[in-house]
């Protein structure tokens, strides 16, 4: 092995030992330290988006071609950081009002974070399948992190049953693509289907089975039915950290399988993605008209995003590959934001999460309110806010590139979830007013919640910021 | 070659037949057994392959630990699988029907295989160069060179799913006693000990 290299995994290195290093700080002084590391895991991963950004993004693969850091991977590792700097950050409180703060949560999300920022920079499928168990079993064992609610238990052993099948279907898909190709590294799979004048079969059941894997891991329909009961399971700052960071790692190894690995068999995967894409949008907005929680309609509206970001994927454009990741990070954002008012209502001490509750909002607390609006009016797409420009530059790439059906359809569906977005915003300044929140938001809760609102107002300033970010990292993906 | 086929057929034979054991078995414990009997024979195909490493490992990890650790559950919780099983046979016709679709589809695709070109090229480590070393030689020289990242990262897992398992199951209960090693090494006999003299028929 001649390139037996490490400098490209040294963020990753770094976060596993202050990870091991919080969980033994944690384990001599008890669970009254969560806080701290919380705190301590934010400056932590802040640390590594540094260091991130002071590699060289231009490098060949690593570790027997195992992995690599280019422009995309260090861009979607910057967005997966960011990511979980808000999700600690919305954690902290509520785990001391829940009582559930015990000090391996900050540990377990710092190795789930681990397994995605590696997800993005796998160049072989032992270590995609490697990183992805990373993730999913972090993820599994947050999932259940509520022990003595049932609810939370029954989300867990859902997700860990389906994810498992899932992670069988992807193996099975990779086994087939070795049997034709002889070869598990990217490059040589690659070069193994390029030219051909047809497309194996072997190899297409083998990427069907790979794409269905990897669509349960972003919740795209018809592989969606975990999302809404594990979304309401969890604990909130869970589902938060759900709706927010594994979507972009498990979208970002899509992106590279997708747009470079299965380059060749561009018309066989669109297909599929075509299918995943309209499926995606149109559960998305109809499903969630009939919720009444607001983590169940958090969930339906990922998969609904979902669908708009497929779009951008399928048409297999510089341009699309750019809107996917511009959308996902204004979806970052967005999301964070909206979980950190959900997080914040609380009556008589418990969390509440019914719509019904938000009732007459703008009256008890307005600021909560509008911040709450902003966020839905951007999530459905209402300009100058920033949720309308994801949305535009995915339609526009789908359009240059003479998807007009899909872009018709995706244009329907946000019609259709602007419906439920527009009820949130109904309901909290329209209705009969329901009892006050406690109104406890603390600091890191309130920061989080003007990051986002911040982003989604001032976006329209500096737009070619993001923009240019996002065309400059999926650069790396057409060569 | 008549040995192997004759061999091969033996372990195939009864892989089969106890795999079918194993899930129509009425009493579970019977159903643990034949499937360790399954492993031993699956075990046995390795062996014939050529394979000792990964036969030897199927019978130490399947059949030392997890058979045994699947005995210990049947045996110890007192889960009545009958009663589980009930209804199960109404799913029977729907099962057989996708099943057979896909084991048509598979048998469909493995019938018109064929491989890529170049496919000898290809492969990550080269079939050469192993022919005087063990399995097991053969395994060390590349799992800690050409792949240290993946099995660096199977540590990982590893430890996340330990911390894991600590996290959902273990509870801090009141009231609990436990054993403080340098409390009862600090003990000295003269705190605790009172040495008295009894004289004889008087009492304490």
């Amino acid at each position: 092995m001649n390139d037996f290299d490490i400098v490209p995994l040294v963020p990753e290195i770094f976060m596993a030992m202050m990870g091991m290093g919080f969980l033994l700080v944690g384990v001599l002084q008890g669970n009254r330290a969560t806080s701290v590391l919380i705190w301590a895991s934010c400056v932590m991963l802040f640390i590594t988006a540094v260091l991130t950004m002071n590699f060289d993004w231009d490098r060949p693969p690593t570790m027997n071609a195992m992995f690599i850091l280019d422009e995309f991977a260090g861009s979607m590792k910057l967005i997966i950081l960011l990511g979980l700097i808000a999700s600690l950050a919305l954690s902290n409180e509520y785990l001391q009002q829940e009582r559930i703060a015990r000090f391996e949560y900050p540990v377990i999300m710092i190795f789930a974070g681990i397994g995605m920022m590696l997800m993005v920079s796998a160049t072989n499928m032992l270590s995609l399948y490697m990183a992805l168990e990373l993730q999913s079993l972090s993820l599994y064992v947050l999932a259940a992190f509520y022990r003595n609610s049932l609810k939370s238990a029954e989300a867990a052993s859902k997700y860990f049953i389906l994810g498992a099948l899932s992670s069988g279907m992807l193996l099975f898909g990779i086994s087939l693509i070795y049997g034709y190709s002889g070869s598990i590294d990217f490059a040589t799979i690659k070069t193994s289907i390029s030219g051909l004048e047809q497309i194996p079969p072997g190899f297409i059941v083998g990427m069907v089975f790979l794409l269905a894997g990897l669509a349960f891991k972003i919740s795209a329909v018809p592989f969606h039915m975990w999302t809404p009961d594990v979304y309401q399971g969890a604990p909130s700052s869970v589902t938060a950290f759900f709706a927010i960071v594994p979507k972009v790692a498990a979208m970002g190894l899509l992106m590279r399988l997708c747009l470079d690995v299965f380059e060749p068999a561009t018309e066989q995967w669109q297909q599929i993605l075509y299918f995943l894409a309209v499926a995606s949008l149109i559960v998305g907005s109809f499903a969630a008209i009939a919720q009444d929680n607001l983590k169940r309609l958090m969930a339906y509206s990922s998969i609904g995003n979902m669908g708009y970001i497929l779009i951008g994927l399928v048409v297999a454009s510089p341009e699309g590959a750019g809107a996917v990741l511009y959308f996902l990070l204004i979806y970052v954002f967005m999301t964070a934001g909206v979980f950190a008012i959900i997080l914040t209502m609380r009556r008589d001490g418990l969390a509440t999460v019914s719509i019904g509750d938000l009732a007459g909002l703008s009256q008890n607390n307005p600021i909560l309110a509008y911040a709450m609006a902003i966020l839905m009016f951007s999530l459905s797409g209402i300009p100058p806010l920033a949720g309308f420009f994801g949305k535009l530059f995915i339609f526009r790439a789908a359009i240059e590139q003479e998807f007009y059906i899909l872009a018709v359809i995706g244009l329907l569906a946000s019609v259709v979830a602007a419906y439920y977005y527009l009820r949130i915003v109904k309901v909290m300044f329209f209705d009969e007013p329901a009892d006050k929140f406690d109104n406890i938001m603390g600091f890191e809760r309130r920061a989080v919640l003007l990051i986002s609102t911040a982003f989604v107002i001032g976006y329209i300033f500096a737009p070619s910021l993001v923009f240019d970010f996002a065309m400059s990292a999926v650069s790396s993906l057409f060569l | 070659m008549l040995v192997q086929a004759f061999a091969f057929y033996l372990f195939a034979g009864i892989l089969v037949l106890s795999a079918l054991m194993v899930i129509t078995a009425r009493n579970p414990v019977h159903s643990v057994l034949f499937l360790i009997l399954g492993f031993f024979n699956s075990s046995g195909l390795f062996v014939l392959l050529g394979a000792e490493f990964i036969g030897m490992i199927m019978v130490i990890v399947y059949v030392g630990a997890v058979a045994v650790l699947f005995l210990f559950v049947v045996m110890m919780l007192d889960i009545d699988f009958a009663n589980l099983r009930q209804g199960a046979m109404q799913y029977v016709p729907v099962g057989i029907i996708i099943g057979g679709i896909l084991l048509f589809e598979l048998v469909a695709l493995y019938t018109s295989w064929h491989f890529a070109p170049d496919i000898a090229g290809n492969l990550d480590v080269p079939d050469s160069g192993f022919a005087e070393v063990t399995n097991t030689e053969a395994l060390g020289l590349v799992l800690y060179t050409k792949y240290v990242a993946a099995f660096q990262l199977a540590g990982l897992i590893l430890f996340v799913a330990m911390v894991g398992a600590i996290v959902l199951t273990h509870r801090v209960r009141p009231g609990v006693r436990r054993q403080k090693v340098s409390v009862q090494q600090a003990r000295s006999p003269d705190d605790v000990l009172e040495i008295v003299k009894v004289a004889p028929k008087t009492g304490v």
